[in-house]
């Protein structure tokens, strides 16, 4: 709700949403607001990229959605990470740490 | 799994299409809820939770669109909007789509119908397994390619080593004998290595081995598939089977499979073994030594086309004692090697590529053409486009559309251009010259289509691609405001230099059109030497053992004399027949066999000839006028004295001015008496009418040296000579019905027939010129007639301020004629450039010829005046006072 918060950094939403879901199914704002809350509100979802988003990984497997009731008894999508999208958060990961410590690495030889 | 999933959800979604949205809108309205409920929850009042969630979301509209343009089905669905869209503004205007869909047909049906004919004659291999891998080799005759002799064949297998297979083939025609009437096969005798070298093998039975090609070996024979199912009933146990053909007994081994082309020789439907003498290489009179025989050869693995030239090259020059060379297969030239579709293909490739080029120009013609009605049409919807614009359409998909609706309109032009093309290729194999390689395999094929599509995708987003940068280039908040009339400058700019291109490719279509017209014309003033009206010729050959000549006596060639001479009198004898005549060599066929050396008395010394074994009567029959002399007659018998009639290019060659008439000549041996010269006689044309040639000179049968199994009737008709035909047959198959009678055909076919080539590139170019000259002059007229509408304005004040109508008509068509003449000038330096392409298919006259280029200027001069009058007469008709007032 502050001015500090940035749009998620381009092509990490999915592996932000992989993350996210690992601990557990979730509903898209559900998603949103869990980004928003671990990254201290450095982090602010776009609901719009986040629900293509959603679609996309569905199709491409890493997903499964289903619709259930919330608590407030309101239907709702859930998503949920499937095996080939643990192996790809995996992946990403990966990937990513080993960018973000290159980075890292060159900030520092800079500095 | 991934990709079923795609396609699953996907499928779902646009058959589903409602629910698929509901699922969105409702995902959508569920996130708003949470977000509102979670502000609500950190304290916000009901009211301000929802503004603030709204704000925050964004429209929720916005979310939903974002999120189904993700999936490939929205993307198809976009397509499928466009494609609607740009059918009903298709629909809307039926002429410009009518005339835009025929002119893109014409070009793509012409293109579609000229490649499926050069398709599988230049670029698609032969249908052999590695066909690059198979070559020709030919002796070389005073620089062209000859045929080789059988010794030269067997040094050749012997001593290179650059191929897997020599494979040699002649021409055999049996006659088969034994059925209800005698039967005529064109066949081949071959080496047994010839399918080997081909690659094929027989479907049914076995392929010759080497023990069928030895000297005296088995009679065998294996049949075409085609030859199988016509004769033989498709018989599966034919192999083993006996058949008679030309008095022995044959028996079949096997049947080629169904489809297998014979590309060198392509009508052969039945082949033997050819069975030549390998010893008695000394003996220099027998069939051994004489040029009969074609070599088809695969190269070995890893050897080059170039490394097979050097091979053969060496063994040409460096003669070895165990193959002794005569004179005439000394091979002092060398070897002529090429593959064998740039060998089968030589003849007609000019022609070819130059009609390949034709129909490209045609093609281009016709998108300039419709680019620019897309022009006029773009600048038309200016206001359309600013609107979508205005109402959030990107470029991009301003783009999409307008390149949707070229596309559409190409689809169409390419389902009209597959209808042309199948019907054009119909015509164009009915067209096609006699030398045609693989004439069997044009069709509409598979190939052809993908061609077609690809071709028509290609111009469908050629076609768009200017309209489309123009529409979206264009000042749209400008075009808004207002009406068409004041943004047409840029693309007046662009349509004209569209029209200039158009005349000039039409100019470079013309001009060889006209260079073709022109040639041909002059071929066909060429004296023939005769007179070819009226005239009926074939070819009646002997076949059988009553003309063997085993005794060595010349009891065979009496037996043949006498056939001919009964055959011609029961031929004279057919009503409608006034005239007739047996001649070696009939017009226009391959003399090859026939050339002899002369020997003069009177200096010893001579020239390359024709010998024309002809009956007393050939030139009464041919009305070959007699310039000296007199001609031959029926006195003219075995043991009078030997007499000739010369050419008149021969007396002058060897004579000069003297009179030839008295002096004595050798023609081929030299050891039998003299022939004496009692007559000079014109010229004729035997290669073709455009080839210089050897000079002539005529024996009658009864004193030549030996007597030829095959002659050439001419027969002079009182009425149509084609019809005498049946009546001719039966005559001479009156004498002996086991006769064959082959290649009937009328004179004049014949003389026509030595310039197909030319005639089909010529028709073929007449009526692409004619298209080009149809499309620049609509291309004018389009442009001026725009121009026009849009200066409606300016005209008016022009006559208001007193320009008269000649004024007015001469301001416009002064427009559209330098238009013209900027074509005409760049299209004349293109024509000049690209005649040089035709240059081999052009006679008597040069590819720079004047009055052709003027001639096509003043045709186009005056279809491009027409063009420029019609809009010009509605510009002078102007009445100042209601433009003015419209404004």
């Amino acid at each position: 709700m502050n001015d500090t918060n940035t749009d998620v950094i381009q092509g990490t939403l999915d592996m932000l949403i992989l993350k996210t879901l690992s601990l557990g199914p979730l509903h898209g704002f559900g998603i949103a607001r869990r980004v928003e809350q671990v990254s201290r509100g450095v982090f602010k979802v776009n609901p719009g990229s986040l629900l293509s988003a959603l679609q996309r990984l569905e199709r491409a497997g890493w997903l499964d959605s289903e619709w259930r009731q919330t608590e407030n008894s309101r239907r709702a999508k859930f998503y949920a990470l499937t095996r080939s999208g643990k192996k790809q958060l995996e992946a990403e990961t990966a990937d990513w740490n080993r960018r973000a410590s290159a980075i890292a690495r060159l900030l520092k030889a800079e500095g | 799994m991934s990709l079923w999933r795609q396609i699953t959800r996907g499928t779902r979604a646009l058959a589903n299409r409602s629910a698929a949205d509901r699922e969105v809108s409702d995902e959508v309205a569920h996130y708003i809820d949470q977000a509102t409920a979670d502000l609500i929850a950190r304290g916000l009042s009901p009211e301000e939770a929802r503004r603030a969630a709204r704000l925050d979301v964004g429209s929720a509209t916005a979310v939903r669109e974002q999120v189904r343009s993700s999936g490939w089905e929205n993307v198809l669905e976009t397509f499928a909007a466009d494609v609607r869209y740009a059918w009903r503004r298709l629909r809307s205007s039926p002429g410009f789509t009518a005339v835009c869909a025929l002119t893109l047909g014409l070009g793509i049906g012409a293109s579609t119908a000229i490649f499926s004919a050069v398709n599988p004659i230049l670029f698609e291999p032969l249908p052999y397994p590695h066909a690059d891998r198979i070559v020709m080799i030919w002796d070389i005759f005073q620089g062209e390619r000859s045929d080789v002799t059988f010794h030269t064949y067997r040094e050749l297998k012997a001593r290179s080593h650059s191929f897997d297979d020599v494979g040699a083939y002649e021409a055999w025609q049996p006659t088969m004998t034994g059925a209800a009437e005698p039967d005529r096969f064109d066949g081949q005798s071959v080496s047994w290595q010839y399918f080997r070298a081909l690659g094929a093998a027989p479907a049914l039975g076995r392929d010759f081995i080497e023990s069928d090609d030895a000297f005296h070996g088995p009679n065998v024979a294996i049949l075409s598939d085609t030859l199988w199912r016509r004769r033989f009933g498709a018989n599966r146990s034919i192999v083993g089977r006996s058949v008679t053909l030309d008095g022995d007994s044959y028996t079949i081994i096997g049947v080629m499979p169904r489809g297998f082309e014979d590309v060198p020789s392509p009508s052969t439907e039945i082949w033997s073994a050819m069975q030549y003498d390998p010893g008695h290489i000394e003996d220099l009179t027998g069939p051994e030594w004489g040029h009969h025989l074609r070599l088809a050869a695969r190269l070995g693995p890893g050897v080059t086309l170039d490394a097979a030239r050097r091979d053969v090259g060496a063994i040409a020059r460096t003669p070895v004692g165990e193959f002794p060379r005569p004179r005439w297969a000394a091979l002092r030239n060398g070897f002529m090697v090429d593959s064998l579709q740039e060998d089968v293909t030589r003849g007609v490739k000019p022609a070819l590529l130059a009609v390949l080029g034709a129909v490209i120009l045609v093609l281009a013609i016709a998108c300039v053409n419709v680019t620019n009605l897309l022009l006029a049409r773009g600048a038309q919807r200016q206001g359309e486009f600013a609107m979508r614009a205005a109402l959030g359409a990107g470029r991009s998909r301003l783009i999409r559309q307008v390149l949707t609706e070229s596309l559409l309109l190409s689809f169409a032009g390419g389902a009209l251009g597959i209808l042309i093309a199948l019907n054009g290729v119909r015509a164009l194999v009915a067209l096609s010259p006699p030398g045609l390689p693989r004439a069997d395999a044009i069709a509409v094929n598979g190939m052809v289509f993908v061609f077609a599509f690809a071709l028509t995708t290609l111009i469908g987003l050629g076609v768009g691609l200017i309209p489309a940068l123009q529409v979206s280039r264009g000042d749209l908040r400008g075009g808004l405001q207002c009406n068409a009339r004041q943004t047409a400058g840029s693309h007046q700019l662009t349509r004209r230099a569209l029209v200039v291109s158009e005349v000039a490719l039409a100019i470079v279509l013309l001009v060889s059109a006209g260079l073709l017209l022109h040639s041909l014309n002059r071929l066909f003033r060429v004296d023939p030497g005769f007179d070819p009206s009226h005239m009926l010729t074939m070819q009646v050959q002997t076949s059988g053992h009553k003309f063997d000549d085993p005794t060595g006596v010349g009891a065979g060639a009496a037996v043949r004399r006498q056939f001919f001479a009964q055959a011609l009198d029961a031929v004279r004898r057919v009503p409608g027949v006034s005239a007739a005549a047996f001649t070696r060599l009939l017009p226009f066929t391959n003399p090859e066999l026939d050339i002899y050396g002369t020997h003069f008395e009177k200096d010893q010394g001579g020239f390359d000839v024709f010998r024309y074994v002809v009956s007393p009567g050939y030139f009464e029959a041919m009305r070959i006028p007699l310039l000296r002399g007199r001609l031959l007659n029926d006195h003219d018998l075995e043991g009078a004295a030997p007499v000739t009639v010369i050419s008149e290019s021969l007396a002058r060659h060897e004579f000069g001015s003297e009179n030839p008439i008295g002096q004595h000549v050798h023609i081929g041996p030299t050891d039998l008496p003299w022939f004496t010269i009692v007559g000079v006689v014109a010229d004729v044309k035997q290669v073709s009418l455009a080839d210089n040639q050897l000079d002539e000179v005529y024996i009658t049968p009864a004193q030549s040296w030996f007597a030829d199994d095959a002659m050439g009737l001419v027969v002079r008709a009182r009425g149509d000579a084609a019809a005498l035909t049946p009546a001719v047959r039966k005559a001479i198959w009156s004498v002996d019905k086991d006769q064959p009678i082959v290649q009937v055909s009328t004179m004049d076919r014949m003389v026509a027939e030595t310039a197909a080539e030319r005639r089909f590139a010529l028709i073929l170019f007449e009526a692409f010129g004619l298209v080009a000259l149809v499309l620049a002059a609509t291309g004018i007229y389009g442009v001026l007639s725009g121009s026009v509408t849009e200066r409606m304005r300016e005209i008016g004040v022009r006559s208001a301020l007193g320009a008269t109508r000649g004024s007015i008509l001469g301001l416009v068509i002064r427009q559209g004629m330098a238009l013209t003449a900027l074509g005409v000038m760049i299209g004349l330096g293109a024509a000049m450039l690209a005649s040089r392409a035709l240059v081999t298919l052009l006679f008597g006259i040069s590819r720079l010829d004047v009055l052709t280029y003027a001639v096509v200027i003043a045709l186009l001069g005056c279809v491009a005046g027409v063009a420029c009058w019609v809009p010009a007469w509605r510009a002078a008709g102007v009445d100042p006072a209601i433009t003015l007032r419209a404004e």
